[in-house]
């Protein structure tokens, strides 16, 4: 690569970046303003990030007068429990996929892969029909089978795919070693698919966390509700009540962003995936 | 401690490709046996088939005496050494080691002695710390090789652990390699495509070619005893030249024709050639048993030729020259003191008491 750059490229080159922040920070701070607004002041047209008479009165609110905290509860309930079992199952399925040859093996990664080309929205009946047969509406077990089901197939394919730049002869090394299959695949190969285990596993949480539309087939009672499906129930047939909204979206954004903070390390090198053999 | 014994053992792959076809092949014990063949001869699978990571279609493994067809590679008791080391990224050098110690329930201080030991016969003991990530390409074969000794198995399997070596250290791991041998006095089984590693390692060879074995027997009676005109080419190198021709009869003397050349063929070959006369042979001579005329006296049945010197390879030690006699090119290894030179004729001797004669149809030998 070439290290030598003029002054005028860096200026082009921070100033387009420093565009892009702008526009992707831009929306958050006018959240941020909006949840710091008293009520009467919700429609002023000022820029000011911080309003003049900021109030945390909304942020009280949301906790004394909304079930918040049982909607948050119930949200990492359900997003807790989709990302052990995405990860769980597709680090299972995906190894099998890679390394072993069995009847169906193409039929079953090309089946998961069409799964992905139909929009969510449209597997939403036929999704609806089996939970409600199953009498697992209104349970966060039905909801948690359908996030399952939709994360599931994107996560297997990309643990196939990781497993598949393992060479196998570390897991023949093993075998011969004296380990068994799975102690192979729990010692030697879980251990090195860890960047795509990070993938797998926000991709799942973030399928979970964030989905609305599914939760408001499944989940009925206001005691229930996900968060997205809460901050919705603040919307009202004749007023919104936005500065609850925002506080609430900018409380349930934190956790995502930890997450990412806390994986970024493993991000970078799980979407590189492949490119570097140690 | 364990002799390895193959059975007729057959590979047939789902695709009906047949990798190995009942090959019988013994490996006493403490013996170091070398695998040797083109690449898909079927040696890895015979490998991997001894290891139990494939499995044998038909006939029987026998380690000490058991059969061990149906054994996990586990319960096998044997170590590997891969291609590409196969060690593990995400352990350090002293892990990697006591991997199958610590499998095998061994104490602590135990295993702490057996990997320093081993490390130490390797000189890797200030390695022990470090990733493979961090090692060169020959501290990694050592490594592999410590893992593999570490836990004093009954039978080492080889498969092509120097080839991703560059030359030099490929030369000195080769030594190290026996040395270990001698020092562990464990049955070895070896896999490599290079004739020059299977001729200085093995106490026996076997080659292998399409499936087939096609000669067991020690490095030099392979050598100077080919059983076909494929083994006689694979090894040796330079590789052995070959010349196409007839056999004439001129009175009681047989010769070989070949084009505008022939060369009288001693009468101790008189009874294997008797009935190829007037019929098409195939004479292989190695570059060694060819000589400057002046300095022929290591010929003990010469054979006279002309040839102009093509191209000169000067190696130090030795010169590797192309000859070329009318439409036949060959190899020849003179001493220095034999000076060829680009372009100029030579009067060679061929020593006709160490050429080989093969059938042109089945390339089997015939003397």
């Amino acid at each position: 690569m070439n290290k030598t750059r003029h002054w005028y490229q860096y200026v082009i080159i921070y100033s387009i970046l420093l565009l892009f922040v702008a526009i992707s920070i831009f929306p958050i701070l006018r959240v941020l303003t909006i949840s710091l607004r008293p009520g009467d002041n919700l429609l002023n047209t000022s820029l000011r990030i911080i309003p003049e008479d900021a109030t945390w009165a909304n942020y009280v609110q949301l906790f004394t007068e909304k079930p918040f905290l049982t909607w948050i509860k119930n949200s990492l309930l359900v997003t807790l429990a989709v990302t052990i079992i995405g990860v769980a199952l597709s680090s299972t399925a995906g190894y099998a996929f890679s390394r072993y040859k069995f009847p169906g093996r193409r039929s079953g990664l090309l089946a998961l892969l069409v799964t992905q080309m139909f929009p969510a929205t449209m597997l939403l009946l036929p999704l609806y029909i089996m939970i409600s047969k199953l009498g697992l509406v209104n349970s966060f077990l039905g909801l948690i089978v359908m996030y399952s089901a939709s994360a599931l197939p994107f996560c297997i394919w990309l643990m196939k795919g990781y497993y598949d730049t393992i060479p196998p002869s570390l897991e023949e090394s093993a075998k011969v070693d004296g380990a068994g299959k799975f102690y192979a695949f729990w010692k030697i190969i879980l251990p090195l698919a860890s960047p795509a285990l990070v993938i797998t596993a926000l991709f799942s949480f973030m399928a979970a966390w964030n989905e609305y539309v599914v939760a408001a087939q499944v989940l009925w009672y206001e005691d229930m509700f996900t968060i997205p499906l809460g901050l919705k129930s603040l919307q009202g047939n004749m007023t919104t009540q936005w500065g609850m909204y925002a506080a609430g979206a900018l409380i349930i954004s934190v956790p995502v962003i930890i997450v990412f903070l806390v994986l970024s390390k493993w991000l970078v090198s799980g979407l590189t995936l492949g490119s570097v053999k140690g | 401690m364990a002799k390895v014994q193959l059975d007729k053992i057959t590979k047939v792959y789902e695709n009906t490709f047949t990798a190995v076809k009942e090959a019988d092949v013994i490996a006493e014990d403490k013996e170091f046996v070398v695998l040797v063949g083109p690449s898909g001869c079927g040696k890895t699978t015979v490998l991997r088939m001894i290891a139990g990571l494939e499995d044998v279609t038909s006939g029987k493994i026998f380690i000490d005496d058991k059969v061990v067809n149906n054994v996990l590679p586990k319960d096998r008791d044997i170590a590997m050494v891969f291609q590409n080391y196969a060690l593990y990224p995400h352990m350090s050098v002293y892990q990697n080691m006591e991997f199958s110690l610590k499998l095998r329930k061994t104490p602590k201080p135990e295993i702490d002695k057996l990997v320093k030991t081993a490390a130490g016969l390797l000189g890797i003991e200030q390695l022990l710390d470090r990733k493979p990530k961090q090692l060169s390409g020959g501290q990694r074969q050592r490594v592999a090789l410590g893992r593999a000794i570490v836990r004093q198995p009954k039978v080492f399997l080889f498969d092509e652990p120097l080839s991703n070596l560059d030359a030099k250290l490929r030369v000195q791991m080769r030594a190290e390699i026996i040395k270990l041998h001698k020092k562990l006095e464990t049955t070895i089984i070896y896999v490599t495509h290079d004739q020059t590693e299977a001729m200085t390692m093995g106490d026996k060879i076997v080659v292998m070619k399409d499936g087939l074995i096609l000669q067991i027997d020690t490095p030099i009676n392979v050598y100077n005893h080919p059983t076909n005109k494929f083994v006689a080419g694979f090894i040796g190198s330079p590789a052995i030249n070959f010349f196409d021709g007839t056999i004439g009869k001129k009175g009681k003397r047989l010769h070989f024709d070949f084009g505008t050349f022939s060369v009288d063929i001693p009468d101790t070959y008189d009874d294997s050639l008797k009935d190829y006369v007037d019929k098409d042979i195939t004479m292989g001579v190695r570059p060694e048993d060819i000589y400057h005329k002046k300095y022929s006296s290591n010929a003990e049945i010469p054979a006279e030729m002309d040839a102009q010197v093509e191209v000169v390879e000067p190696l130090g030690s030795e010169f590797v020259v192309n000859f070329l006699t009318r439409d036949t090119t060959f190899t020849g290894r003179l001493e220095p003191k034999e000076e060829p030179k680009m372009g100029e004729t030579m009067t060679l001797v061929f020593d006709m008491k160490k050429v080989h004669f093969f059938d042109k149809e089945t390339e089997e030998t015939i003397v």
